[in-house]
């Protein structure tokens, strides 16, 4: 019996490296049905929620409708900054997609809460990454949630239908469906890295605050960011918030086409890149200032 | 015969005390300023960042008009008037949020952590303990935001409000704070029922977002039920266009039966949410023992 000690531990190594990266996967898909049981406690609660999520749209196309009727009857155009009424009221209903993969509600607010609390401990001593963690439950979070809210939105966007002018070309769905995926890796980096301050900062909510504020009303969640005159309209562009509620929605409507549609999406992929990288770094370095003491 | 034995306690004569509202109130008022003082920063942060929101939502609107003389064609909301519009939203959200939510929001959970015992047995009316005990002072930075805001729209508009539009507008600006008082109350007491009540600030925010745009803007075959729902079922949209509209257009006879009818329905909606109280509390089994 020839055994070659050297190919022995290659094997072994390589069989350790398959079963590492197995109970990698296992430890993932654990995680992400722990997340899904607890979100399904209170899916009557939940559906409900969603539905009403859309009653202030039910205003918005009133008041839409009767800024365009003053519009029309006061200078007989039909457009507000490019929009006709139609593409308004599909525009706020195509947000509330973009908002359903980029909000991340609690994402900040538990990262710095669990720092200031100590809990953070935890996934320092257990093998398990801190980002990785919270990734996996948001994305079972995101799963259980569109599971639920697409009977509402599905019944909503019928009731809507004629706000469309029907199904964009495929390549334009294809660049729609990448930018909303992009949208939801983009606000969780950018929440985390937010919440990351927290080592630094013990009381982030007031950053918080301010943040929420300008995300509202800069992302376009509130209205199309075309409407923002000189400085302000050259600075939301600039900054990454229009990717998590104006970007997608425009895509879809046909106002971002061409080179300008792939320079987007790359632009796009690369403030996600630069948040996973933010993210990465700040919480290695705040691990490296923080200090537990107790239990 | 059962009842308190002890000599020295004479039961009679302790029976018919009423307290002074007034000054239970007052003390109520002074206890939550003085505990809004003893965190200074954080209430001024508080402020800052309500008048921070409401500068945002003036802003946005600031935008729109920057494209549209008027919300709605002939129906007068033009800049100005839209503003002492929200002016009027903001007086009577201000208030409510002052006095009423942080209490309606804790009857909830006094509710259901079986807490509300110790209100119940308090000699005092119990919809008054419950409605008032906490004022959040902060909120009110928002009702000085929308004065100044009251001033510079009003001194831009083209003409003057009479006297008796002055007198009148904080008599319906209190039916607004009324009406809205009712709903929250009536919502809050339906914990009793449901248990579980926490998305009531939630719910309250959607429902309460008709009422902050004029109801002009609710026409056609949808638009025009949605406008007598919540004018006579839901009072919602005579909260602040009443007041507001008032204020802001001139005087027009056309105007009074929506003007009496607001009055009529700040009473009545005072007194279902005060029987629905008092059913919920029929209906309150506390939680442990």
């Amino acid at each position: 019996m020839a055994i070659d000690p050297g190919s022995a531990a290659m094997n072994g190594s390589g069989r350790l490296a398959g079963h590492a990266a197995v109970s990698t996967l296992r430890t993932w898909w654990i995680v992400l049905r722990i997340a899904i049981e607890e979100r399904l406690v209170y899916r009557g609660d939940f559906a409900l929620g969603t539905l009403m999520r859309f009653l202030p749209l039910v205003t918005q196309v009133f008041f839409w409708t009767a800024i365009f009727d003053a519009v029309a009857g006061a200078t007989g155009r039909t457009t507000v900054a490019g929009y006709t009424n139609r593409e308004m009221i599909a525009y706020l209903l195509l947000t509330q997609v973009s908002r359903a993969f980029s909000s991340m509600p609690g994402l900040a607010s538990g990262v710095a809460l669990q720092i200031r609390n100590g809990e953070i401990k935890k996934y320092l001593v257990q093998p398990i990454d801190l980002i990785g963690f919270l990734l996996a439950s948001r994305v079972a979070h995101k799963l259980v949630y569109y599971l639920v809210a697409a009977g509402p939105f599905a019944l909503v966007f019928f009731v809507c239908r004629g706000y469309f002018n029907g199904w964009p070309e495929p390549q334009i769905l294809v660049a729609y469906v990448l930018s909303l995926l992009m949208s939801f890796l983009l606000g969780f980096f950018l929440e985390a890295t937010l919440g990351m301050i927290g080592f630094w900062w013990l009381e982030v909510s007031s950053l918080l605050f301010v943040y929420m504020l300008f995300n509202f009303f800069f992302s376009g969640h509130m209205f199309p960011i075309d409407m923002l005159p000189g400085v302000f309209g050259t600075v939301v562009r600039v900054i990454p918030l229009q990717y998590l509620a104006y970007f997608p929605a425009a895509v879809f409507l046909g106002k971002v086409q061409g080179a300008e549609l792939v320079w987007g999406l790359l632009i796009q992929f690369g403030w996600v890149l630069f948040f996973v990288f933010l993210c990465r770094l700040m919480f290695h370095l705040g691990v490296k200032r923080y200090s537990g003491f107790g239990g | 015969m059962s009842g308190i034995s002890d000599p020295t306690f004479d039961n009679t004569a302790a029976l018919p005390v009423r307290p002074s509202y007034l000054r239970v109130f007052l003390t109520f008022a002074r206890n939550s300023l003085v505990r809004d003082m003893t965190f200074r920063a954080n209430f001024l942060i508080e402020c800052i960042t309500s008048v921070a929101w409401m500068g945002m939502n003036l802003g946005y609107y600031l935008l729109v008009f920057q494209f549209t003389p008027s919300i709605g064609e002939d129906t007068g909301w033009g800049q100005y008037q839209f503003l002492v519009f929200l002016s009027t939203t903001l007086f009577v959200n201000s208030l409510v949020q002052a006095f009423f939510m942080p209490n309606c929001e804790e009857f909830s959970e006094l509710i259901r952590t079986g807490n509300l015992d110790f209100a119940l047995l308090k000699p005092i009316d119990t919809q008054f303990l419950i409605s008032l005990h906490k004022v959040n002072w902060s909120a009110l930075a928002n009702f000085f935001f929308g004065g100044a805001l009251l001033a510079v729209s009003l001194t831009n508009l083209s003409y003057m409000p009479s006297p008796i539009q002055v007198v009148l507008y904080p008599v319906y600006v209190i039916c607004g704070v009324a009406i809205f008082y009712s709903l929250m109350i009536s919502l809050a007491a339906t914990s009793v029922w449901l248990g579980r009540n926490q998305t009531l600030y939630e719910f309250w925010f959607y429902i309460t977002n008709f009422s902050r745009y004029p109801m002009e803007i609710y026409r056609g075959e949808i638009g025009g039920p949605l406008r007598w729902f919540f004018t006579f079922i839901i009072p919602l949209l005579v909260v602040v266009n009443v007041p507001a509209r008032l204020l802001a257009q001139p005087f027009d006879a056309q105007n009074w039966p929506l003007a009496g009818f607001a009055v009529l329905a700040a009473l009545a909606a005072l007194w279902i949410s005060r029987m629905i109280f008092r059913k919920a509390m029929l209906g309150y089994r506390s939680a442990s023992s």
